[in-house]
């Protein structure tokens, strides 16, 4: 059985029909690239994933239980995570506060949680160390941080609490290629961890390098879902377009 | 040169430490300083333990409100109800009280919960509405005023049982229970602002509404809690404003938003959302006071007060885009 599993998901905003039957699957330790041009619906099917969009028809499973009643919260308990394009960082906050950013560690005092700053920020160091992230200090304000460091705090806080499934959205959009590199190798060093990766990207050379089936995504329809080996740029290229 | 970098380390976790809001503002601990000089050598009433106390008493309702302004601010929205919800709140309680007859413990509870409950109101329409909070409180400001005077035909209402005149006139070991009050509740305020959750989506609301939904924050929830808070504490501020002049006075708290906001503001609060400071506040709202008291030494007319205190806004939110603008240029 596959890790997630869409079928026939369906989402309109008012007379917009946003997402039109999409059915596809994600195998446990496996890249799924997720391509398509603007408005092709990439967006609207990852939030229906999140749990930021409800699906209007069909059902989303993952992990074996239903995903498409629950909320973000619930659904990030469940093991997804996502690393938002444009990072979703609190910009004043250190980045300690960005890790741990909707799961603060707390000690309780009294009955009331107070947030154990102490031990965030010892967590947060270690998980900035394990991905060999150049962060000098997890006490430094997020909105500080250069591009590239800056995604390097959005993938440690979607690392950090063992997710299953990380849905990476342009993640290499804003990167100079050095640290391109750097995302691809992380993408590789996922998989073999047994995490499976939902990339969406419009560099095909990244989703070539790293990618086991490429998803075209198409007016809100998938049109092909291939394995990596099977399938060429220029088909690729021609079924983002509409011209096959 | 192993010194070097370790300098230059302290110097970044100081200035770390002053842009997320882990520290006050210095600048308005050095504005305070400043201030207390310059009236001290103006009047020579100024320096003197009772005028110190009258001063901390006048500060301690404008203090409530501006610790409820500091985490309304931080989240990047705007209360501009809390004068008229004090001034509706007082008179909700005075009413209970010393028309109804009711027992006090009862007037203390109306009070701070019609101050919630026009606070949850305004939360209300903000997230469920989607009207700007802006409009929202604006609308609230004229709504709580009016129906203030509504239910007492506009005149104040005398003769308020004796535990609650101590709230607003007692001073154990010296100090005006007002200013207990306030201290409290700034303690309070600053544990919940800065080291528990509701304190930090607070503001990492104002900073980023969106990266807080994303991480599963529920900022509906929040937002509404917060307006609440706001309310509750005008309602609180408007209890100890009648206890203090033994009224329920319908025309209380006239434009104490204006100095409410300001306190904040001069705090460090940032106006656009994102950090708060309730120490910072607290010495916010002292400038504002010490600034009225010595006005008032010197003879200057209200009139000009009001002006200085306008002026006061304009001038800590330019300095504070100043500040904004080098934080940039770093």
């Amino acid at each position: 059985m596959s890790l997630l599993e869409l079928k026939d998901v369906y989402k309109s905003f008012g007379s917009i029909e946003a997402l039109r039957g999409v059915t596809f699957s994600v195998e446990a330790g496996s890249a799924t690239a997720l391509v398509g041009d603007n408005g092709a619906g990439k967006s609207t099917l990852m939030k229906t994933i999140t749990g930021v969009h409800q699906p209007d028809r069909g059902m989303i499973f993952f992990d074996g239980a239903r995903l498409d009643t629950l909320d973000p919260r619930a659904i990030r308990e469940r093991g997804i995570e996502m690393i938002y394009q444009d990072l979703a960082l609190a910009k004043m906050r250190d980045v300690a506060a960005n890790i741990f950013l909707g799961r603060e560690i707390t000690r309780n005092v009294l009955g009331v949680k107070f947030i154990d700053h102490k031990r965030m920020e010892i967590e947060a160091g270690k998980m900035i160390e394990k991905l060999g992230a150049r962060v000098k200090s997890v006490k430094q304000v997020a909105g500080l941080l250069s591009g590239g460091q800056q995604q390097s705090v959005a993938i440690a806080r979607a690392l950090t609490f063992n997710p299953k499934l990380v849905i990476m959205d342009e993640p290499t959009a804003a990167l100079a290629v050095r640290e391109i590199e750097h995302v691809l190798d992380l993408i590789r060093n996922l998989k073999s961890q047994g995490i499976a990766v939902i990339l969406i990207s419009h560099r095909l050379t990244d989703v070539f390098a790293v990618c086991d089936r490429i998803v075209v995504l198409r007016q809100g329809a998938v049109i092909a879902d291939d394995p990596t080996v099977q399938t060429s740029m220029s088909a690729v290229v021609s079924h983002i377009v509409g011209a096959a | 040169m192993t010194a070097a970098p370790s300098a230059a380390g302290a110097v970044t976790s100081w200035r770390v430490r002053l842009t997320s809001g882990a520290a006050f503002r210095m600048e308005s601990l050095f504005v305070l300083a400043i201030l207390v000089v310059v009236m001290a050598t103006l009047s020579p009433y100024f320096l003197s333990v009772s005028n110190f106390l009258n001063i901390l008493l006048a500060t301690a309702t404008i203090g409530v409100l501006a610790i409820g302004a500091t985490f309304v601010i931080s989240s990047a929205g705007i209360d501009l109800s809390v004068g008229s919800v004090l001034g509706f709140s007082g008179v909700a309680g005075c009413l209970l009280m010393s028309s109804w007859g009711l027992p006090w413990p009862l007037g203390i509870i109306a009070c701070i919960g019609a101050g919630a409950f026009a606070g949850f109101a305004n939360g209300f329409l903000i997230t469920r509405g989607q009207i700007p909070p802006f409009i929202v409180t604006l609308g609230m400001l004229g709504v709580a005023r009016g129906f203030g005077l509504v239910l007492t035909n506009g005149l104040p209402i005398y003769g308020l049982p004796d535990p609650i005149l101590y709230l607003g006139q007692g001073r154990p070991f010296g100090v005006p229970t007002p200013v207990i009050v306030l201290i409290a509740a700034a303690v309070i305020a600053h544990v919940v602002l800065m080291h528990t959750r509701f304190g930090l989506y607070t503001q990492v609301i104002g900073d980023s509404e969106t990266a807080a939904r994303a991480m599963g924050v529920r900022v509906e929830r929040q937002k509404v809690y917060l307006y609440t808070l706001s309310g509750a504490l005008a309602g609180l501020a408007g209890l100890l404003f009648s206890a203090r002049v033994n009224a329920g006075d319908p025309t209380a708290g006239l434009n104490y938003e204006l100095t409410a906001v300001t306190a904040a503001i001069i705090g460090g609060t940032n106006l656009f959302g994102g950090r708060g400071s309730v120490i910072g506040t607290i010495i916010g709202a002292l400038i504002m006071g010490v600034l009225q008291n010595g006005l008032n030494l010197l003879a200057v007319p209200s009139f000009y007060q009001q002006m200085a205190i306008g002026a006061v806004l304009v001038l800590a939110v330019w300095l504070d885009r100043v500040n904004r603008s080098e934080g940039r240029r770093r």
